[in-house]
């Protein structure tokens, strides 16, 4: 399992205090987050308790899980129920259901192709979130990937959805930087706080072509 | 007498079966439908979206993807018969977009902007709700739609709409909301390979378009799949440029 490098810890305080957040908000009894470093790799970052880290990182020992699955198909895995059905993740539900848990939602953090990492919610009692659940389930998600690029610089994460524009903006200014999406990402939401402009604003420009971004800018 | 032709109907309706397998894509079947519909409704452009997490409508996929198009699309996340039909859950025909102005503003000025004079809406019901919206513009007044042809495709955005559960699994509501979340971000991952294109080969945002999906086509590729692996890689990102 990678160990996160020390550096990202006021990240990690911050995504801990929101799996915390989440577990007294959501019907969920734990809630864990894992980060791609930069070596493709999932590590553990944060959790809200002790149980949440050791169920977290048990995926990335086994290799399995819905968390493992989430980032790499790109879209939630939902499981209501680990023992109901046929078992998708037959060593790890073993070790969930030990544990006392009977469901885990596992929700990719994602921007298009950018793959951040994945956060997960267990419960002890079996069942589906709800419409409105699912709702703030999924904020909670969008709460991560703004912390996770923005990494604190201050106000309230705002949550990535956007016009088309900055998605395609963002997709210029990879290439721009000759780095990666999530990068990219970071440095039009920096601009956007530094500067005091509409995301919608700024994309429009850099797609328009009069507002470009370079590596040393 | 109706406009729509049956044989090409029941073509679609084929289609729609053939694509409840395994390697299912979400995506490529929306978009798949909006390019069977426009060439069953004469003169017209056909777009798709699909309601996220907040229900807010976002925009999936359409027949043609240029860029004012594409705003015809968008503008409908915050104004125009899309909601309209996602909030009713009924058809919204509107056969003069002149006369539409009073109504959504915004939205008719991006139309009639487009070169589209007519929109016909209509709600994707899945059981008790509606997901989203399939929106047929139409070239000219009226649009070519008559009553027969409103019921028809009505009844080819629900067969739409079920395509989203993959049988087996119809009864359960994780997999629409997981399939729904894989969709919506199948459109980012797209719009970011536009820009990526766009950039690397100094050409428009649509010129990119087309270089992406003359590349998916000529080697018989998944849209998506290909615009995940131009964003993966400077390499993959350079051989675009060779045809």
């Amino acid at each position: 399992m990678t160990k996160v490098p020390e550096r990202v810890d006021p990240i990690a305080a911050e995504l801990s205090r929101l799996c915390e957040h989440a577990v007294s908000t959501l019907p969920a009894t734990g809630a864990g987050l894992s980060v791609m470093t930069r070596d493709i790799q999932l590590g553990l970052l944060a959790a809200a308790d002790p149980v949440s880290e050791r169920l977290e990182e048990l995926q990335f020992v086994l290799g399995e899980g819905p968390c493992v699955d989430a980032i790499a198909e790109g879209r939630p895995v939902l499981v209501p129920n680990l023992a109901a059905g046929p078992p998708r993740w037959p060593v790890y539900a073993e070790a969930v259901l030990d544990a006392g848990m009977k469901a885990v939602f596992a929700f990719p953090l994602q921007i298009g192709a950018a793959r951040l990492g994945v956060i997960d919610f267990f419960r002890a009692g079996p069942g589906q979130f709800s419409g409105i659940e699912l709702k703030q389930a999924f904020a909670f998600a969008d709460e991560a990937v703004a912390i996770l690029l923005d990494g604190g610089i201050g106000g309230e994460a705002q949550p990535i959805a956007g016009p088309i524009e900055l998605f395609q903006a963002q997709g210029m200014v990879m290439v721009q930087l000759g780095g990666t999406l999530a990068e990219a990402m970071a440095r039009i939401r920096a601009y956007a706080y530094a500067e005091n402009r509409r995301l919608s604003n700024i994309a429009h420009d850099i797609v328009a072509r009069t507002l470009r971004f370079d590596r040393d800018g | 007498m109706t406009t729509v032709s049956a044989e090409r109907l029941s073509k679609i309706f084929v289609e729609v079966a053939d694509t409840l397998v395994d390697d299912f894509d979400l995506y490529d079947f929306l978009q798949m439908v909006t390019v069977r519909t426009a060439s069953l409704v004469g003169a017209s452009t056909v777009g798709l979206l699909l309601a996220d997490q907040r229900g807010t409508l976002r925009f999936m996929a359409a027949s043609d993807e240029q860029t004012r198009i594409l705003e015809a699309f968008q503008v409908q996340s915050s104004e125009g018969p899309c909601i309209d039909a996602y909030r009713t859950a009924e058809p919204v025909l509107t056969a003069d977009l002149r006369k539409a102005a009073g109504r959504w503003p915004e939205f008719t000025r991006h139309a009639l902007d487009a070169g589209f004079r007519s929109v016909h809406t209509f709600p994707m019901r899945v059981r008790q709700e509606v997901i989203g919206a399939l929106n047929v513009f139409g070239n000219e007044i009226g649009g070519n739609f008559d009553d027969t042809d409103v019921q028809i495709v009505q009844a080819l955005t629900d067969v739409a709409a079920i395509g989203l559960l993959q049988e087996r699994l119809v009864r359960r509501g994780e997999v629409l909301t997981e399939q729904l979340q894989s969709a919506l971000n199948s459109r980012i991952v797209i719009e970011q390979a536009k820009g990526a294109i766009a950039q690397a080969q100094g050409v428009s945002i649509d010129a990119a378009f087309n270089t992406l999906r003359g590349y998916a086509r000529r080697n018989n590729r998944k849209l998506t799949e290909v615009a995940r692996e131009v964003l993966g890689s400077p390499g993959a990102l350079a051989a675009l440029s060779e045809t």
